[in-house]
């Protein structure tokens, strides 16, 4: 099978800032890829790059054989996303927007609703779906983006950090339904998580990026053998050290918080 | 075109969603109607200016088109922070038709918004005047929304965060708003006042609106359309092209 994700020599500077420096990976298709890294190493930004949202400073990429740079729709119509932060709109109901999704997607009505149904169903949402997505808590609006991802059938997922906040049993709902579609559907995924079990137990190659540099690549196994270490976090934490990560705040992050401040804590 | 579509109604549900916001933008226009329009009616009239609420209604309601319009484009700055932009940069439609389904819904909004303000102006004692133009004066009002969500467009593109927004509508906002007529007439202003009120684009507007409401045109309703459509085209223009440049 071919590559679904090829990535050569990618560069993206920011001013003096090289976020990511000469990264070279690539997905087969139908394999779980997961992308691992201390916070600020480029995982984010790599995803950007991958999705058509960021152009590179230098190197080339290709998803689903497609330049995100150039071929701007075919590559956005081969991949699904959930994004690190929330993506939804709060004054729609869950149902607006998953209808929303499917028809920017071209997904016909019949089609639509049919599957608009069946994810709704997939993550128990079903009895709430008439409602606005305000009234939601944090995980129910995690599980409407993973089922928002998969309305138009992606034949790639993206997921930056999509378990993050969710109790126990979601998680495993969740990463359940990604296997089967992997394994099924031959759905190739590409996941940033720090929840290094989870990596250990999903993915069948990892590779783990620090400083914007890929440190390690090889599955899971692999990896834990070459540290000599029990479990993936252990190996993780030997590749990339102990240091704990500042991450900068950008515009948006600070204006978030601001936000948050002014919408009264434990809202999101 | 269903992209277009979509986004559109988007706006609006979310404009009938939001009561607050419907009221909330109703009180700076009622606020210089009854105190501007009450308290200069009788030394406008003195002055032999006529009924001042005539003259000043179709500049309040071009006030509040203005802010819903702008308001509308600088969305895109919330839309950046909670999210929902990327839900839009990322789908398989041209930016094209996404920035224009945000601009025409916002657009619609303001007209609405614009046509509550009417209402009002009607309650306060505006009086049409048997104008002939009186169907135009939809189209200036939508004209109006239109140019300002192209502008709003292209702030809420550039700007990162909210921080700027003070700055926008203190040293462009309301400068426009002050200097298009909507309050006072050019006749009699110093020279420089005169050209800065021919430079802006609201003018056109402002007093397409007003010939068509009252009959009485400063620069002429051939004028007033076609200065007006033609800025109007410019600005939506402009907004897609910076909405186009965003990356996240």
């Amino acid at each position: 099978m071919g590559d679904m994700i090829a990535v050569r020599d990618l560069v993206k500077n920011y001013g003096d800032f090289c976020a990511v420096n000469h990264v070279t990976f690539h997905v087969p298709e139908g394999r779980i890829f997961g992308f691992l890294g201390p916070n600020g190493a480029g995982k984010t930004t790599t995803i950007k790059m991958l999705t058509t949202v960021l152009d590179p400073t230098s190197g080339s990429i290709r998803v689903n054989g497609h330049d995100p740079t150039r071929e701007q729709k075919q590559v956005r119509r081969s991949f699904g996303i959930v994004f690190q932060d929330p993506s939804l709109d709060d004054e729609l109901t869950a149902y607006e927007n998953m209808d929303l999704h499917g028809i920017l997607y071209g997904v016909p009505r019949p089609e639509r609703r049919e599957r608009i149904d069946m994810l709704f169903d997939f993550v128990g949402l079903s009895e709430r779906k008439k409602d606005l997505v305000k009234t939601y808590s944090g995980g129910m609006k995690r599980r409407l983006e993973v089922a928002r991802a998969l309305l138009h059938a992606p034949r790639i997922l993206f997921l930056d950090e999509p378990t993050l906040g969710l109790d126990p049993q979601t998680r495993n709902h969740i990463w359940s339904y990604i296997q089967q579609l992997s394994k099924e559907e031959g759905v190739t995924v590409f996941f940033t998580t720090h929840y290094m079990d989870e990596a250990d137990r999903v993915a069948n190659e990892v590779a783990v990026i620090d400083h914007g540099k890929i440190v390690a690549q090889g599955s899971p196994g692999e990896l834990k053998e070459r540290t000599k270490c029990a479990n993936l976090e252990d190996a993780f934490i030997a590749l990339t050290g102990h240091a704990i990560r500042e991450e900068e705040a950008n515009a948006v992050d600070r204006m978030r918080i601001m936000g948050r401040a002014w919408r009264g804590a434990g809202r999101r | 075109m269903k992209a277009i579509y979509i986004l559109c109604v988007r706006q609006l549900k979310r404009y009938v969603r939001s009561p607050a916001r419907i009221i909330g933008s109703l009180g700076q226009p009622i606020l210089f109607l009854v105190a501007l329009g009450f308290g200069l009616r009788s030394m406008f009239a003195r002055a032999g200016g006529g009924d001042y609420i005539n003259f000043l209604s179709p500049g309040i309601i071009s006030m509040a088109i203005l802010f819903n319009a702008v308001f509308s484009g600088i969305e895109i700055i919330w839309d950046r922070q909670f999210g929902f932009l990327k839900e839009t940069l990322v789908a398989p439609v041209s930016r094209l038709e996404i920035v224009l389904g945000r601009m025409l819904g916002g657009a619609i909004v303001a007209l609405l918004q614009g046509i509550v303000v009417f209402v009002i102006c009607l309650i306060a004692g505006f009086r049409i005047q048997n104008s002939p133009y009186l169907l135009l004066a939809v189209v200036f009002m939508f004209l109006i929304a239109l140019l300002f969500a192209g502008i709003g467009t292209v702030f809420g593109s550039v700007l990162q965060d909210m921080q700027g927004f003070p700055l926008i509508i203190n040293f462009l906002i309301m400068p426009l708003f002050f200097f298009s007529g909507a309050i006072f007439s050019a006749n009699g202003l110093p020279e420089v006042l005169r050209i800065l009120l021919r430079l802006n684009p609201l003018s056109y507007g402002v007093d397409g609106l007003r010939g068509a409401c009252i009959a009485v045109f400063a620069y002429g309703l051939k004028t007033d359309l076609a200065i007006g459509a033609a800025l109007t085209g410019i600005l939506l223009a402009l907004g897609s092209y910076f909405f186009s440049r965003i990356q996240l």
